[in-house]
């Protein structure tokens, strides 16, 4: 069998696919925190808090009301989009004209609130989502066995991203977006309602991550801590692909699953680790990001 | 005269706290206070958050473990030592981190602290999860032993009314006038010829080796080292004392030290809702008192007294 | 003094003496239950051990020597600060004598050193690591319900004496992970079984699925995660999304309790096999105790092992202070190594000179959905492991009482 580096090729493949699968999570989750801090130029720390809600919800949806999977991969992510432009008209806004580390700080305050209400309430063990039915089985690829419904994440993932793009840099809307955060009082004199523009778009990035939420929740343990594991690593991400930049977000988001596959194979204690090694070498070579404008 | 007296009573309070209070409850509070403070010389006078404080606090905790159970050093030994490691990890830090502004240089802080606390996870100095255990307190100068918690109170009351009086005389010099003008302005300052990086490098290497000796220091109280001082939560909490005691104030990260280690004792027996009510008082004091306990009470006397000076 | 006084006045006292050693310090024995409230052990051990240790003080009276009995608890949120801050304060503020449950090890030795020093009881139930009763054993602690040796021990040789003899290992990358990993790769080996791999992964860990693949390219009989709470949850859930139970290879958690298995649920969980220490629906003891927790409890749970663990050990300690009639920490725990353990816990429990209390443990498999037949009947009894072949031999954990100070 040839190998790379005594690893087989077969295994090679099936680790760097599992990685893509990983960089989809990333990259959806990411996607939502750039786009807030890129157009809101708000840190929002309650973006793994969000998620966690986004995968909460699906799970209540299905034991006491017994909506199914499908019609929770809308209603959460609307609910959580509705949490979202809640907290940015009541809390964010007044804020808006300060440093944007006070972003940061209330976000977090957020998240710890937020996060210890859930512990309080449904404790930490987790809770039990199965995979909907159409999408469990797996398909056997030869190298590796994969199972369908990772195999929908990475689709969904990718049809996300790049439905979110199109929207924000071909769109019309997107324009007026952009230009709004880029110069709210001459879109406003245009007749643009810019405040609701904010709110709705901050209310966008909390859904994404809802979203990304309802997607974990067959596969990562629905537990009140899942969205402070991984809100780190997002921001390392984000980081890394350049904070402005939502395309620059995605890329490396997809890059770094597949870097940290790989680092599984090869020095696996270390796979944590090495999204900080990588930020920390770019911010030195590259401080705006790989993919961020200069300044 | 008046402040004399002020000064008086304030070391007579100190003194005969340990009788009236909780000597334990009194010394993990001066420790904390001292890192809020060390904290607060980069937040409130140089405009620099660094979300990963707890990495120089936590290391330093590791170090004095590490000299005080294999090296078998007295306790002031130990305690250099700490400080040594976290001024050490703070001139490389800072080199790094202090090439970018603002949130970026937020997020490299937090990516390092990151890197350090798995690093301490796997060392096997650390002894990871476990922590360094059992670390004895000694004799201090190999003379006078520090097991009763009062002869170790008046220790730590010394370390922190150093550790305060560096920061003091740092903010009270020309050095601490360009932090502050840095913190104002960056460009301008700058543009008057201040090699800012210099300065923020050095403010960077002074904040962390005080944190360090907070952490080396607190570890000699406790009697262990654990991953917890190098978590980000505890980076997160002492942004959070900084900022409820009030970050411009030379006081408020002591009283803000103070009141968040007083909920953690008073509320441990209520598990997570000590959680909320930490994020809680973050949101109410983010959105409403953000001069902090120490600032709005400042801003209070300063009106009233107008109002009396007007009358 | 004449001759004769002072033989009246000996006499006077040695009378007296019995009943001054009916001494209970401040005339009441207080109980603290330290453990994780709000974190990842919560479900685990959390309030239900509160439940369980007030339900040995009234079962066993209320009352020791005319002394009360209270009952105290805190949070120690997993971290071994806030753990000994507590612990110091409730032995010398507030007069605990005795510190029950301590979940995550590095809390549990934090207050393993405290104890000792302060001379106070230490009941562990929760706590995995074997070093407690080993190099780090104190005379005033027992350790109750399990310990990673013996899980190790259990799920190891049984498995591979069982068929299962290639073994494939992930591991979480830290001490407690390295150690339970070390302690089954030693049982499998002396079983006759075959190591085929390790990997180590970092911990805490979210997704296991490429450690999973490696997993399943050695082809190991049994897939052994070294692992505990979330991280095992995780790997159980991936490994049942990646087939790994279709294709014929075991899947064993080293440390899995019964509320792991409750939040997986049976469709994931089924097959598993793993070692437990109590299960509450073994007999018609276990079962009225686990009724009567389950409905001051609420909620619908049933016990786990470790908080039935709470409760025997509780029960048995006051049992010792009656029949020493002190609370003086070294007396009542000497006193408990001479009194076998018997409650609805386990029958003939005993507690050695290094701390370890020996009882039964038992090997069992998760059912499958369809062969469950009301909530929390969980477990297939595969066989009961007698405590003498479980646990780590006296002569082998390096403790100082035992080989001699």
């Amino acid at each position: 069998m040839i190998g790379i580096f005594g690893i087989p090729i077969q295994v090679l493949f099936g680790q760097l696919l599992l990685g893509l699968i990983n960089g989809a999570f990333y990259a959806v989750l990411s996607l939502g925190l750039a786009l807030i801090f890129g157009l809101l130029n708000i840190i929002n720390f309650a973006h793994g808090a969000q998620y966690m809600m986004g995968a909460f919800i699906a799970w209540l949806m299905l034991t006491i009301l017994g909506i199914s999977y499908w019609p929770a991969l809308l209603l959460a992510p609307l609910l959580v989009g509705l949490f979202g432009m809640a907290t940015e008209r009541l809390m964010l806004r007044r804020l808006a004209k300060l440093d944007p580390l006070y972003g940061l700080l209330l976000t977090f305050g957020l998240a710890l609130v937020i996060e210890g209400l859930f512990r309080q309430v449904y404790g930490v063990s987790g809770q039990p989502y199965q995979v909907p039915a159409l999408l469990q089985g797996g398909v056997n690829l030869g190298f590796m066995y994969l199972p369908i419904y990772r195999g929908w994440v990475v689709l969904a993932s990718l049809v996300i991203c790049l439905g979110s793009w199109a929207l924000i840099e071909k769109t019309r809307l997107g324009a007026l977006l952009r230009a709004a955060t880029e110069n709210p009082s001459l879109v406003r004199a245009f007749g643009v309602n810019v405040p609701v523009m904010i709110t709705a778009t901050y209310g966008f990035g909390a859904a994404l991550a809802g979203l990304a939420g309802v997607l974990a929740a067959p596969v990562y343990s629905v537990n009140p801590l899942m969205g402070t594991n991984i809100i780190i690593t997002v921001f390392a991400v984000v980081v890394i692909g350049g904070m402005g930049s939502i395309l620059g977000s995605v890329l490396t988001g997809f890059g770094l699953g597949l870097v940290e596959g790989l680092t599984k194979v090869f020095y696996p204690e270390a796979s944590a680790t090495v999204i900080f090694v990588i930020m920390a070498v770019v911010l030195l070579i590259k401080p705006a990001g790989l993919f961020g404008k200069a300044g | 005269m008046k402040k004399l007296s002020i000064w008086l009573v304030i070391l007579l309070i100190a003194v005969a706290a340990p009788y009236i209070v909780y000597p334990i409850f009194l010394m993990k509070g001066l420790c904390f206070a001292l890192f809020a403070v060390s904290f607060n010389l980069l937040l409130g006078y140089t405009g620099l958050l660094s979300f990963g404080h707890a990495a120089f606090f936590g290391m330093a905790s590791y170090v004095l473990g590490h000299a005080m159970t294999r090296w078998g050093t007295t306790p002031e030994i130990a305690i250099l030592a700490g400080t040594l490691a976290a001024g050490v990890m703070g001139l490389v830090f800072g080199a790094i981190a202090i090439r970018r502004q603002g949130i970026y240089f937020a997020m490299v802080t937090l990516a390092l602290a990151q890197m350090v606390y798995f690093f301490c996870l796997q060392a096997p100095f650390t002894h990871g999860e476990d922590g360094i255990q059992a670390i004895p307190r000694g004799a201090l100068f190999g003379l006078i032993p520090l097991d009763e918690p009062h002869s170790l109170y008046y220790l730590v009351l010394a370390v922190f009314a150093f550790g305060c009086w560096v920061v003091w005389r740092a903010i009270h010099s020309p050095f601490g006038q360009v932090l502050r003008a840095i913190r104002e302005n960056e460009p301008r300052a700058t543009s008057l010829g201040y090699r800012t990086s210099q300065f923020k490098l050095a403010a960077f290497i002074l904040s962390a080796s005080l944190a360090g000796l907070a952490g080396a220091t607190k570890a000699l109280v406790f009697q262990l080292a654990s991953l917890t001082d190098v978590d980000w939560h505890t980076s997160g909490e002492v942004v959070l004392m900084t900022l409820l005691g009030g970050m411009g104030t030379a006081l408020g990260p002591i009283a803000g030290a103070f009141v968040v280690v007083g909920i953690e004792n008073w509320l441990a027996e209520l598990g997570a809702w000590v959680t909320i009510i930490q994020g809680l008082i973050f949101m109410a004091v983010v959105l409403l008192f953000r001069k902090g306990i120490i600032g709005e009470a400042m801003a209070y006397f300063e009106r009233s007294g107008k109002k009396q000076w007007k009358q | 003094m004449t001759l004769k006084k002072v033989m009246m006045l000996s006499a006077t006292l040695l009378l007296a003496a019995p009943a001054a050693q009916a001494q209970i310090s401040d005339n009441l024995v207080k109980i603290g239950v330290l453990n994780d409230q709000s974190g990842a052990y919560s479900d685990l051990a959390g309030k239900g051990s509160v439940v369980a240790a007030q339900m040995a003080i009234d079962d066993f009276g209320g009352k020791v020597h005319g002394a009360k009995i209270e009952l105290i608890s805190a949070d120690h949120q997993n971290k071994p600060d806030v753990g000994s801050a507590i612990a110091n304060r409730w032995i010398d503020v507030e007069q605990v004598d005795a510190i029950v449950d301590v979940p995550t090890s590095s809390v549990a030795l934090a207050i393993q050193e405290i104890t000792r020093n302060k001379d106070r009881v230490h009941l562990n139930s929760t706590a995995g690591a074997s070093s407690l009763t080993g190099e780090k054993c104190s005379p005033t602690m027992v350790h109750w319900s399990y310990d990673t040796y013996a899980q190790a021990r259990g799920t190891g040789t049984a498995l591979t004496k069982a068929g299962g003899d290639s073994w494939f290992f992930i591991t979480a990358d830290y001490a407690f992970g390295n150690a339970l990993r070390d302690d089954t790769m030693a049982a499998v080996k002396d079983a006759g079984g075959k190591v085929l791999g390790s990997v180590s992964a970092p911990f805490p860990n979210t997704d296991f699925s490429s450690f999973l693949l490696q997993a399943q390219g050695s082809q190991a009989k049994v897939i052994g995660l070294a692992n505990a709470g979330a991280d095992t949850i995780n790997a159980i859930k991936q490994a049942h999304e990646f087939g790994i139970d279709k294709g014929g290879q075991k899947l064993t958690g080293l440390l899995t309790f019964i509320s792991d298995i409750h939040s997986l649920g049976l469709e994931t969980a089924q097959g598993l096999v793993l070692t437990d220490s109590w299960y509450w629906d073994l007999n018609d003891d276990t079962r009225a105790w686990a009724k009567r927790w389950s409905a001051i409890m609420g909620g619908g749970r049933m016990p786990t092992s470790v908080q039935a663990g709470v409760y025997s050990a509780v029960l048995h300690y006051l049992r010792a202070i009656d029949k020493s009639g002190t609370d003086e920490a070294k007396k009542v725990v000497d006193t408990m190594k001479t009194m076998p353990v018997n409650d609805m816990y386990t029958k003939g429990g005993k507690i050695r000179a290094d701390g370890r209390m020996v009882h039964d443990m038992y090997l069992v498999q998760v059912k499958k959905p369809s062969e469950s037949k009301y909530p929390w009947d969980y477990y297939n009894i595969l066989r009961v492991i007698p405590g003498e072949d479980a646990f780590r031999p006296l002569d082998k954990g390096n403790c100082p009482l035992v080989s001699g100070k």
